[in-house]
């Protein structure tokens, strides 16, 4: 037999999460070795599974099936394709730099550490499911420990609204997207749960179009889309910094992969008719998340807003139904994954050390902590889509396909682009550059610069953005092989 | 090595001295500035190869220098990066080589090196002088590496942009210079006028950029390919262009005509035209070896290279003649008005780097309407001549301010601005390399007959509009004029007459790595113009080269303009003219007069220095409103009252929803009525019943009488 690669990989967290649960909550120090290892373990194990995906072969690999539950049609099946290995990817660095960079959780860090990985198997969970049933199961895994992180150990001010929008949004969208599944289920009279055969139950048009909605809109609710974005800022805010990284990082992500794979792989005619509806709701996104964040005192609420617009950015690829869209937005998916990590890594540096977020009161931290400074520019100009760097890889052919769809689209959407450069450029010069504050820079509560754990996480986040950008042959061609199994099902080019 | 591999190399060397100057050599001032020359240096010996290579070349715009690498595969063709060396590539080769190698020599000694560090410099903050036996000296800049490898990303950007074959790469390096620019515009970012003005360069141009990757876009949409030549040199792609009608069939373009104005705009917010001119004259907050790389070798040019190389799409469906594609017709109007409007806030403007911002502005407006006339060659002419006197005329002003600089360290008086220019006077006899180099560029500016490149360029450009476009040139002319007239009037005041202040007095030549670039400069800002004087007026006995060479970079022929003399008279009467004007208005200005020009021009001349209050409109009309959208319309009316509102009000309707079950419904009907009611019931019942039960037999005897009786009556009357 085969060695069961994403079975490890996705019950990996869980396990080490069962087993920090079981170490003395005194011993911090061994809890945190262990996650470390752990998430190395993930990230390794994830890079090999990138790695030796054979991209001549195509289509899902990797491929693990035993029946669960036989008499619902229910069966354990994993597999990954294209589209969702670099996501496997992305969770195991998001793991690893979170872990790395919560070194200084003091709060009951063993429960924290197994929250945060039972969230992770989760993740890795929907990633490669091939099974609707399992896949719900692991998306509900992933849901429900954000909840007690952020309630438990958020941001004292908020968490506790913030935690219940972000839960009940997340819930009721589920739930949604679960009355689609099922639908799905009975219609297609094959009592099985398999995607696969899913796929090719040939629903009619009308059955299409009625459940699509439910199933996408159900999903994108976690993707971020507007109007149902609004649980995500006031999320990121409250949650302490490894959960942010997450939640921003990939959790998002894993409402539009499974918009993806359930909305549009199992329901393509659904996405013909409603593509508009996503195309005006993303570019809605786009743009107004970037006004947003430009008028934010909070610097975590303008990363948190970014995130909206960048999202919005993936669902648009999405809606375009072509080549190039998809493309850049699965890279989207990716390089916004680490670029917002790095993000939030940075911020919760700063807030870490300043004990304050709002803007207006930082300053001149380019000189204490410059590592996170450079890291934070270079995140910075991914967001804006500079050249050489992933963003652009991503955002250059998701216009590119827009304008193929819808080019006043395209146009409108650009408006982005320069306000995603105004509030960046206002955050760098605000917080890393310009006069700092005199008792950040003497005094009882001087600023000092980040560890070394902190600087291996923006260093790996910052390689990874380089690379893809710089010869982004390393990632296109598996999201393309992906994109072409999806356009298939679409019927499109 | 073959030439295209030697190509493909050409931007690499500034880029890997970048990566080594941040990485390793950040500590070390000599080795950072070495490795930043030897980039320079390498990459000028090969586009020096490339170029000579090239000039041999037989019909090399047929056969040009082309290689291409996949890289990004998507869509049904994969994008592509790609180097193409043509005749136009080749003559930007050639300035940009030359520009950007003195630019970083001139850079060793701009920022003092070998001197002390100063006494109470910050990084951010330029240098303020040390003092070394109780003399003030220039003290060294405190960032000097990292002035290093900025450029160096910089002329990466631009070698990158030169050699590209396609929109794609040459977008990559449009951007990187785009962020280049913000680097080091803001270069002093301790001064919030250096933070403010790096921001302002870096939004201003982005706005054009969006437009450009539109215009991308949609090229790429409608053609499948971003790649020059299987668009320029493919009659059927552009045929089609030119007769599809552009999308929405706006204003009645065709899509050539659409796409060409989008990536127009492209280029009037990277090479500063009206109306997104604003950024580059404060752009002047960055050293000025970063003004001259600015508005020199690098970025404004690559605005103007970029319209050049899409001259084919642009003009798509004219003929020689015949009326101008929407392209052309916006590109002459904006340049010429361009031209003319920034030639006349050059006049009042009194900082010595201010002044070449406006002249540059409007040196450029004179190219984009040469290429909005049809002028192809005229335009790629006055690229390559304005590049060398201009980069020569920004160094010899930094040079001059650096001298300045030395006086203000002599008196110690801080609050004379090195770069007013009414604080200059009689430099000539302190600064004599100086002086003559930038009289050499300022008469190349002005275009001062036959000796000059500039003459030779502008000239062609003024005997197009000539012969084509009346209206421009009469424009063109106007700002010829002016232009000779403001150019004078900044020598005059620098470098003639007596020194007005102590501080001029005491100025000093500089060091050498500072006066060999301009020397160098100031011998193509002469020379270079042979290689184009018209074979009309010589009879044939020296060929037209440039026109030859750079007219072949086109797939059909342009006919050579039949020489006439009128409009190259028209040249030298105006700008001897205003060379003349400038002198006697401005040989006696004495210490603390005001601008000659103040009094007779009045109410004009308060527009003019205030730059036509184009800040302050936009500051209405954009920034204002863009401010309100985020902070008033979508944050709080959209996301946290319509969102949040209906969000809230659906959670105090549910939770009112559960009172009103609780209060109205759960504790009065199921409890009290139901749940309480029918125990209720069930026990007056009882209390009821018990009455009944009284223990007496009679009484039940009579009840089960009455019972009786009753059913008996009931089934007998039924």
């Amino acid at each position: 037999m085969q060695f069961p690669i994403l079975s490890v990989i996705v019950f990996l967290p869980i396990a080490a999460g069962l087993l920090i649960l079981l170490m003395p909550a005194g011993r911090k120090t061994e809890i945190r070795v262990t996650a470390l290892a752990a998430s190395v373990a993930a990230v390794l194990l994830s890079a090999w599974a990138y790695l030796s995906y054979d991209l001549a072969a195509g289509g899902y690999q990797f491929i693990e099936k035993v029946p669960w539950l036989p008499f619902l049609g229910i069966s354990y099946h994993l597999g990954a394709d294209g589209m969702s290995i670099p996501l496997v990817l992305l969770t195991g660095v998001v793991m690893l730099t979170g872990v790395l960079i919560s070194w200084g959780v003091d709060d009951r860090p063993r429960e924290f550490f197994a929250f945060l990985f039972i969230l992770a198997t989760g993740v890795f969970g929907v990633f490669v499911s091939l099974d609707l049933f399992l896949l719900f199961f692991f998306y509900e895994i992933a849901v429900f420990p954000m909840y007690l992180l952020i309630s438990i150990w958020g941001w004292k001010v908020t968490r506790e609204y913030a935690a219940m929008k972000l839960t009940l949004y997340l819930f009721i969208g589920s739930v949604f997207a679960l009355v689609g599944a099922l639908a799905m289920y009975f219609q297609s009279g094959l009592n099985t749960f398999d995607m696969l055969e899913l796929e090719k139950a040939g629903f009619s048009a009308g059955f299409q179009q009625l459940w699509f909605p439910f199933v996408f809109f159900g999903f994108a609710v976690l993707g971020g889309i507007f109007p149902f974005h609004n649980w995500s800022p006031d999320g990121h805010v409250a949650a302490p910094t490894a959960v942010s990284m997450f939640h921003a990082g990939v959790l998002m992500k894993l409402g539009a992969f499974a918009a993806l794979r359930v909305g549009i792989m199992l329901l393509p005619e659904g996405a013909q008719y409603w593509k508009w509806l996503i195309l005006g709701l993303a570019t809605v996104n786009v743009v107004y998340g970037a006004f947003i964040a430009m008028v934010q005192t909070d610097f975590k609420y303008v990363i948190g807003f970014s995130s909206v617009s960048h999202m919005g950015l993936v669902m648009l690829g999405f809606s375009t139904l072509t080549k190039e869209g998809m493309v850049g937005a699965g890279m989207q998916m990716f390089s916004h994954g680490v670029m917002t990590a790095l993000f939030f890594a940075v911020v919760g540096m700063v807030y870490d050390r300043a004990h304050t977020r709002q803007i207006p009161e930082l300053g001149g931290f380019s000189r204490v902590m410059p590592w996170p400074a450079v890291a934070f520019v270079l995140g910075g100009l991914v967001s804006m889509g500079m050249p050489g760097l992933s963003g652009f890889a991503a955002e250059f052919p998701i216009f590119m396909g827009v304008w193929r769809v819808q080019p006043w689209v395209a146009i409108f959407s650009a408006i982005a682009i320069v306000i995603t450069a105004a509030y960046i450029i206002r955050v760098i010069g605000r917080v890393f550059f310009g006069p700092m504050p005199e008792h950040f820079a003497h005094g009882d509560h001087a600023v000092g610069d980040v560890n070394v754990l902190d600087k291996v996480a923006i260093v790996v986040i910052c390689v990874l953005m380089v690379a893809i950008g710089v010869y982004p042959q390393i990632m296109a061609p598996l999201v393309e092989s992906g994109v072409q199994n999806i356009l298939r099902l679409v019927g499109g080019a | 090595m073959t030439t295209e591999t030697l190509i493909w190399l050409l931007p690499l060397p500034p880029l890997a001295a970048f990566a080594l100057i941040v990485l390793f050599t950040n500590r070390s001032k000599a080795l950072s500035h070495s490795i930043a020359v030897a980039a320079a240096l390498l990459s000028w010996l090969g586009s020096m190869a490339v170029f000579i290579q090239a000039i041999g070349v037989e019909h090399l715009g047929e056969h040009p220098f082309h290689s291409v690498l996949e890289w990004l595969p998507v869509g049904d063709k994969p994008f592509e990066i790609g180097v193409l060396v043509d005749p136009l590539s080749a003559v930007t080769l050639f300035f940009v080589g030359w520009t950007v190698l003195m630019i970083f020599i001139y850079s060793v000694g701009y920022h003092n090196f070998g001197q002390p560090a100063g006494d109470h410099d910050h990084p951010g903050l330029p240098p303020h002088g040390a003092t070394v036996h109780g003399h003030t000296v220039p003290s060294v800049e405190p960032m000097y590496s990292r002035f290093f490898a900025f450029i160096a990303l910089f002329a990466f950007g631009m070698y990158t942009l030169v050699v590209s074959d396609n929109l794609l790469t040459l977008f990559v390096g449009w951007e990187i210079m785009g962020l280049c620019s913000y680097l080091l515009i803001g270069f002093w970012f301790a001064k919030p006028s250096a933070r403010a003005a790096a921001i302002k360069a870096f939004m201003t141009t982005r706005v054009g950029d969006v437009f450009m990757l539109m215009g991308v876009a949609y090229l790429y949409a409608a053609t499948g390919t971003l790649s020059f030549r299987e668009i320029f040199f493919n009659e059927e792609v552009l045929k089609h262009l030119a007769e599809t009608p552009a999308l929405g069939g706006f204003l009645g373009f065709s899509a050539a005509g659409l796409i060409g104005v989008l990536l127009f705009i492209g280029t009037i917010g990277k090479s500063a035209q009206w109306p997104l001119h604003v950024w580059l004259p404060d752009a002047m907050e960055g050293p000025t070896p970063v003004s001259a790389m600015i508005h020199a070798a690098t970025m404004v040019s690559a605005g103007v290279y970029m319209v050049i190389r899409m001259f084919p799409l642009l003009s798509a469906g004219w003929e020689e003649g015949g009326p101008l594609t929407p392209a052309m017709t916006a590109m002459a109007f904006i340049g010429a008005l361009t031209a003319l409007f920034a030639a006349t806030i050059a006049l009042a403007q009194n900082d010595i780097k201010r002044v070449l911002a406006y002249s540059t502005i409007s040196q450029l407006g004179y190219m984009i309407a040469a290429l909005g006339i049809g002028a192809y060659v005229a335009a790629a002419f006055h690229l390559v001549t304005h590049a060398f006197f201009k980069a020569l005329l920004f160094l010899g002003s930094g040079s001059v301010i650096h001298g300045v600089e030395h006086g203000v360290l002599h008196t110690g008086n801080h609050k004379v601005d090195p770069q007013d220019m009414f604080n200059m006077g009689g430099l000539r006899k302190k600064m004599p390399v100086t002086f003559w180099t930038f009289l050499i560029g300022g008469f190349a500016l002005s275009g001062f007959p036959f000796v000059t490149a500039g003459f030779w360029s502008k000239d062609e450009i003024l005997a197009d509009a000539f012969a084509n476009n009346l209206p421009v040139f009469l424009v063109l002319a106007l700002s010829a004029l002016l232009t000779a007239f403001y150019t004078m009037r900044q020598i005059t005041l620098t470098f003639l007459g007596e020194p007005r202040t102590k501080e001029a007095a005491h100025a000093q030549e500089t060091p050498w790595t500072m006066t060999l670039p301009l020397v160098v400069l100031s011998v193509f800002a002469i020379g270079y113009g042979w290689v184009g004087i018209p074979e009309g007026l010589t009879g044939g006995a020296i060929p037209n080269w440039f026109h030859e060479f750079v007219a072949g970079t086109l797939p059909e022929h342009l006919p050579v303009l039949e020489f006439n003399i009128l409009p190259m008279l028209f040249s030298i009467v105006i700008a001897l003219t205003g060379l003349g004007c400038g002198y006697y208005v401005y040989r006696n200005v004495k210490a603390g007069d005001p601008d000659p020009l103040q009094k007779p021009l009045g109410m004009v001349y308060d527009w003019l220095k205030n730059k036509y209050y184009f800040d302050q409109l936009y500051d209405r009309i954009f920034i204002q409103p863009s401010i309100w959208v985020s902070e008033v319309f979508t944050t709080l009316w959209v996301d946290r009252g319509l969102i949040d509102g209906i969000l809230h009000g659906v959670a105090r309707i549910s939770y009112s929803v559960g009172g009103i079950l609780r209060n109205d419904f759960d504790l009065p009907v199921i409890n009290q009525f139901i749940g309480d009611g029918s125990a209720k019931v069930v026990r007056s019942a009882g209390f009821e019943l018990r009455k009944v039960q009284t223990g007496r037999i009679q009484q039940y005897m009579v009840a089960a009488v009455v019972f009786a009786v009753g059913a008996l009556a009931f089934f007998l009357l039924r």
